[in-house]
C-alpha cells in the first residue's frame, strides 16, 4: 500500500514523464519482498473452490517477507493473461497462482513461455513435458476424502438414499461421485446415490432446484461437486436434510446438518511451495497427492455422526493416509451392470486409467449423458 | 444557467455576421462530446463517494483507475485487448438500432460465429494458413449473421419481438455450443474441460506487430468505420434511417423494409460472429464454454453508451476496456471487491441514459431562432 502512495505522489507531481522513473524506483523496494499473485475465477468468499485457494493465500500472508496480491472473478479468456501480466508488471509478482482449471491452456502456458524467469503454479494437474519448465500444475486426490465422506453419509442416512449435486459429467466429477458412493456402500451396502448434473460450475438456481428435488424424493444426506456448495448446504439444511461439504468447511452455514466434508488443504501446500522456491529447490512440475501428502483433508465430524461411525471412518482414513488402501478395485460394476474393473485388479490413486473415468458405479442413480 | 455559461451565447449573439457563431454551428456535435463527458465525470464522482463509504480514499481510486487503464504502455495494451471484442459486439446492437430495433443477442451470434469459424478451420486443416484464416472469417461472419437474421426474420414475417427473440437465441446458441463441444465436436483428449480440437498454432492470427493486442482491435475499428459510412453516407444507410424514423412513411415512399431489416440484422450478426472468430483464432485456439463470458452483453452497454453511433462505439469500448483493465488494480491495491467495477459500470450507464434529457437544452449551444 505504501509503495502505491509514494508512486501516486510522484506521478501527481511529475506527470506522465515521471511514471517510468517512479516505477523503476519502486523495483528495489519490491525486491526485498517476494510478491505472489493469486487469481480466482469466482469470488473468494464463495464457501467453495475459490475460498479454498484464498485460504491458502491467507496462509502465505502470514509468512515474513511475502506480499500477496489477489484478484477475483477473472474469466478464462485473455483477461487472465492480462491479469497475470498486470501482477508481474505493476505489482512485481514473481510467483503466480492462477487457480482455475481453464486458466492453464493456452493462457498460463503462454505467460510462462513469455516470462521464463518467473514461477507459475496452476491447480488442475495438467502439466505435460511439452509445457514450459517454469510452469507447474498440482492437484489433489480429493476422492479419498469423498470416500470417507461417503462412509459417514452412508452410515448416518436413515433412508439409505443419498443425493449428489454435480456440475458436469467429466472424469474428476464422476470420480468423486463414485468414491462417495463406494464409501457409502461400504457402511451400508443398500445405500444409493442419486446424482443430478446442473451443467455448469456455478448455477445457484439449478443447484437449489436439484437440492429440493432430491429431498422431495426421500434423500436425507446430500453432497455436491460445484464451485460454490453454499446453495446446496443452506437449502438442504433448511429442509431438514444432512449434508457433507466440499472444497472448504461449510459447517458455519449449517452447524447442525453438517456431517463432514472433503476439503482442500491448500493452506498446507502453498507455504510448502514457497519454502521450496526460497531454498532453491524446484517444485515438481506435476505435483499430486491425497490425504497422505496433506493436499486434501476432512472437516471435523458434526454432532449427528455416531461414535461408531467416527471410528469406522477414522480407521479407513488411517489406512488411506498410510497408503495401503485402494478405493477403486475389482470386481467393480457400473450402474448399467457392465464390469469396469475386473476381479483382482486394483487401481491405485495414481493409475492413469482413473483419470479417464466415464462411468457411474453400481449404486449411483443417474446417467453420464 | 450561470452567467458564465451564458456569456458565450451573448458574445456570439453580438457577432456582426448573420452567420451563427462557432458554438451554434457545431452545437450538436459539441453536445455529443460534452454531455456524455459530463455524465462520465459525474458518474466517477458518485463512484468516488461510494468508495469513500468503504473508507478508501477516492483520490487513490482515480489514480489507480488511470494507472491501470492508461498509465503505462502495458496498461494501454491491457485496455485495448479488452476493448477489441466489445467494438464488434456493440455493432451488433448499434446497427439494428438505426432501424429502431433493439437487438440484445450479440452473445449468441458470437458463440455461433466461434463455432462456425472453428468448424471451418478443423475441416480445412490441410489448407495453407491464409486460406484457413479467410475461411474462418467468412464462416464466423456468415454464421453470426444468419443467427441474428433469424431474429430479424421472426420480426418481419411473424411479428415476434426482436429483443426477446434475440435474447432467447443466446440461450439456444449456448445450448448448441455445449452440445457440440461435449458431443460430436469434442476432442477426446479434453477430459475435464470439454473442448473442440485445436485449430493449430499455424492458423492463429496473432497480435498486431509491436503489441500484445490481437487483430480483433483492427477488425473492430474497420467494421465500426465501415458501419458509420454505410449508415451516414450511403443511400442504403439513409433508407435504413428513414425506416427507423417512421416505418410506415418508409413503406409509403416505396422502401423495401423487409430487405432492410434482414440485411442490417445480417450485418449486425456478422460483426458479433467476427468477434467470436477472433476469440477463437487469436485467443483460445479452439471452442469451449470459455467463450461465453458476456462480451455480447457488455456490447449492449457499449452501444447504448455510444448512443448507437457506430463511430462512437470505438472510444466507448476503449473506455469500458479501461475500466475492466483497471478493475484488477482496484482489487489488488484498494482491496475492493470485483463487484465494485460493476457498480461503476451501472452508475455510468444510468448517468449517460439520464443525460439524454439534456440534449438540445444547453442554452449557449442553441442557435437563435
Amino acid at each position: 500500500m505504501d509503495f502505491g502512495r509514494i508512486s501516486r505522489r510522484h506521478l501527481l507531481q511529475g506527470g506522465a514523464a515521471l511514471t517510468l522513473g517512479a516505477a523503476a524506483g519502486l523495483r528495489p523496494a519490491f525486491a526485498a519482498d517476494t510478491t505472489i499473485g493469486f487469481i480466482y475465477v469466482g469470488s473468494r468468499d464463495d464457501y467453495g473452490y475459490n475460498q479454498a485457494h484464498a485460504q491458502g493465500a491467507a496462509a502465505l500472508k502470514k509468512l515474513a517477507g511475502i506480499k500477496v496480491v489477489e484478484e477475483e472473478k477473472v474469466p478464462e479468456t485473455d483477461a487472465v493473461e492480462k491479469t497475470m501480466e498486470s501482477m508481474i508488471n505493476l505489482d512485481g509478482a514473481t510467483l503466480l497462482f492462477p487457480t482455475s482449471f481453464g486458466y492453464y491452456n493456452p493462457h498460463m502456458v503462454k505467460m510462462a513461455a513469455k516470462y521464463p524467469k518467473l514461477h507459475f503454479e496452476h491447480c488442475g494437474g495438467l502439466w505435460t513435458d511439452k509445457d514450459p519448465k517454469n510452469a507447474g500444475s498440482y492437484f489433489g486426490y480429493i476422492d479419498e476424502a469423498q470416500y470417507i465422506s461417503g462412509i459417514v453419509a452412508g452410515a448416518t442416512s436413515k433412508s439409505g438414499k443419498l443425493g449428489f449435486v454435480a456440475a458436469k459429467p467429466i472424469p474428476q466429477v464422476l470420480r468423486n461421485i463414485n468414491a462417495f458412493t463406494l464409501g457409502a456402500r461400504l457402511a451400508n451396502p443398500k445405500a444409493t446415490t442419486q446424482v443430478i448434473f446442473t451443467g455448469d460450475w456455478s448455477m445457484p438456481v439449478k443447484e437449489a432446484e436439484a437440492t429440493n428435488s432430491l429431498i422431495d424424493q426421500g434423500v436425507d444426506v446430500l453432497t455436491c461437486h460445484v464451485d460454490g456448495p453454499k446453495t446446496m448446504v443452506e437449502n438442504a439444511a433448511r429442509r431438514g436434510a444432512m449434508v457433507c461439504g466440499y472444497h472448504v468447511n461449510q459447517s458455519p452455514l449449517a452447524p447442525k446438518a453438517y456431517l463432514t466434508g472433503a476439503e482442500w488443504n491448500w493452506e498446507a501446500l502453498y507455504p510448502k511451495f514457497v519454502k521450496m522456491i526460497q531454498t532453491g529447490e524446484s517444485i515438481p512440475n506435476f505435483y499430486r497427492g491425497g490425504l497422505k501428502e496433506e493436499i486434501v483433508k476432512l472437516s471435523p465430524y458434526g454432532e449427528a455422526v455416531s461414535a461408531e461411525t467416527r471410528k469406522h471412518a477414522d480407521d479407513i482414513k488411517a489406512k488411506l493416509t498410510a497408503g495401503d488402501y485402494v478405493i477403486f478395485k475389482g470386481p467393480l460394476l457400473d450402474n448399467k451392470g457392465k464390469t469396469v474393473i475386473t476381479a483382482g485388479t486394483e487401481r491405485g490413486q495414481k493409475d492413469p486409467e482413473l483419470e479417464k473415468m466415464d462411468y457411474l458405479v453400481e449404486g449411483v442413480i443417474g446417467a453420464t449423458s | 444557467m450561470t452567467s458564465e455559461t451564458a456569456d458565450p451565447a451573448q458574445a456570439a449573439g453580438i457577432a456582426p455576421a448573420a452567420d451563427p457563431g462557432f458554438l451554434q454551428r457545431h452545437g450538436g456535435s459539441i453536445e455529443y462530446v460534452l454531455i456524455p463527458g459530463a455524465a462520465l465525470i459525474a458518474a466517477l464522482g458518485v463512484f468516488g463517494g461510494f468508495v469513500a463509504l468503504f473508507g478508501k480514499n477516492p483520490l487513490d481510486l482515480y489514480f489507480y483507475m488511470y494507472y491501470g487503464a492508461f498509465g503505462t504502455w502495458f496498461s494501454w495494451q491491457n485496455t485495448l485487448t479488452r476493448a477489441a471484442p466489445l467494438i464488434l459486439t456493440a455493432l451488433c446492437t448499434a446497427l439494428p438500432a438505426q432501424l429502431g430495433m433493439v437487438i440484445i443477442g450479440g452473445e449468441g451470434a458470437l458463440l455461433i460465429g466461434a463455432l462456425c469459424a472453428t468448424s471451418a478451420a478443423l475441416a480445412l486443416q490441410a489448407m495453407p494458413p491464409l486460406v484457413v484464416q479467410f475461411s474462418m472469417v467468412g464462416a464466423g461472419m456468415i454464421g453470426g449473421g444468419l443467427w441474428i437474421m433469424l431474429a430479424g426474420a421472426l420480426r418481419q414475417y411473424r411479428g415476434v419481438n426482436e429483443t426477446i427473440s434475440s435474447l432467447l437465441l443466446v440461450y439456444i446458441a449456448l445450448a448448441v455450443l455445449n452440445h457440440l463441444v461435449e458431443g460430436p465436436l469434442r476432442d477426446p483428449a479434453s477430459l475435464n474441460k470439454p473442448s473442440t480440437r485445436e485449430i493449430g498454432a499455424a492458423n492463429m492470427i496473432g497480435s498486431i506487430p509491436g503489441t500484445d493486442v490481437h487483430w480483433g482491435l483492427l477488425f473492430g475499428v474497420v467494421a465500426a468505420v465501415a458501419a458509420y459510412i454505410l449508415i451516414y453516407h450511403t443511400t442504403f444507410g439513409f433508407a435504413a434511417r428513414v425506416a427507423g424514423g417512421n416505418i410506415r412513411a418508409a413503406k409509403i415512399v416505396g422502401l423495401s423494409v423487409g430487405k432492410l431489416i434482414l440485411s442490417i440484422c445480417f450485418l449486425a450478426g456478422a460483426c458479433a460472429g467476427l468477434a467470436g472468430m477472433v476469440e477463437v483464432a487469436a485467443v483460445q485456439g479452439r471452442t469451449n464454454a470459455n467463450l461465453a463470458v458476456g462480451y455480447g452483453f457488455t456490447g449492449i452497454l457499449v452501444a447504448f453508451l455510444a448512443r448507437q453511433n457506430p463511430l462512437a462505439v470505438i472510444p466507448v469500448a476503449i473506455l469500458l476496456g479501461g475500466i475492466g483493465a483497471s478493475g484488477g488494480l482496484l482489487q489488488r491495491r484498494l482491496g475492493l471487491p470485483d463487484a465494485s467495477v460493476q457498480v461503476l459500470q451501472g452508475i455510468i450507464f444510468i448517468f449517460v441514459l439520464a443525460s439524454d434529457a439534456i440534449y438540445g437544452r444547453i442554452g449557449f449551444l442553441k442557435g437563435r431562432s
